[in-house]
């Protein structure tokens, strides 16, 4: 099991801040959001979207990085801090 | 000046993500305090402003990415250090409910000569704006709009990755 985190935006459009995705690990950050986009069509638009960040345990990752069982995934937009 | 932080070792970095206010005279002596080898200070602050995004702006709400944010600035700090001869860092980003013209964000710098002070506080701040997790929800009369990340934020970045030798850290 993965849990995946969701902030600002794309929280919103999913209406959801978290998730438990069940994937054979370890496998990459793009393994898990194709997951979640098959578990949930209608998430398609949103999560398919070249702009979105992710982070694996907090570290910023692109999206071949490698996810391990019980690790902490999270997809974001663009920060816009500061 | 309530709610101000107690018992700060001066020694330390301060890097902090909180809801209330802070106070700039405060950080500056805080950067100073017990300081005999520093020459220069350079802090920079953010205020809320309007983004004017059409509709009357009432104020900015900042969501964070708890446990994440705090990782990042530390790594953003350890990033400067390695780039520079700094001595003092304190970073304060705020997060929730804030007003126009509140202060949003502080970055502190302290180093013999000001050339570091100067890079490290720009480049703390230019990484900061990509790399840290906050995003801004501008709330106006007509429902609230997330603020867009903008392209000069990562030009502002990638021109200290093209750098190969800070002139600075040379001397």
């Amino acid at each position: 099991m993965i849990n995946v985190l969701f902030f600002a935006q794309l929280k919103e459009q999913l209406k959801t801040d978290q998730l438990q995705v069940d994937i054979k690990t370890p496998c990459t950050v793009a393994d898990v959001q194709n997951k979640i986009t098959r578990d949930n069509p209608t998430w398609q638009s949103f999560l398919d979207n070249r702009t979105l960040l992710a982070a694996v345990n907090q570290d910023m990752v692109q999206a071949e990085h490698k996810v391990n069982e019980g690790d902490e995934v999270a997809f974001f937009p663009p920060v816009t801090g500061g | 000046m309530t709610n101000l932080p107690n018992n700060e070792d001066l020694k330390d970095d301060l890097i902090a993500v909180q809801q209330h206010d802070f106070d700039i005279a405060h950080e500056y002596q805080m950067m100073r305090d017990e300081n005999q080898q520093d020459g220069a200070i350079v802090f920079f602050s953010g205020l809320v402003r309007d983004f004017n995004q059409g509709n009357a702006v009432t104020g900015l709400f900042l969501e964070h990415y708890p446990g994440m944010t705090e990782k990042a600035l530390e790594k953003i700090t350890v990033q400067a250090r390695e780039r520079w001869p700094i001595n003092r860092i304190r970073l304060i980003h705020r997060i929730g409910q804030l007003g126009l013209g509140d202060q949003i964000v502080f970055v502190a710098v302290s180093s013999k000569h000001r050339e570091a002070a100067f890079d490290a506080c720009r480049f703390i701040m230019d990484y900061l704006k990509n790399q840290a997790p906050f995003w801004k929800k501008e709330t106006t009369t007509q429902g609230d709009v997330w603020v867009e990340s903008l392209e000069k934020d990562k030009t502002a970045m990638n021109k200290w990755d093209q750098m190969q030798d800070p002139s600075v850290a040379k001397k």
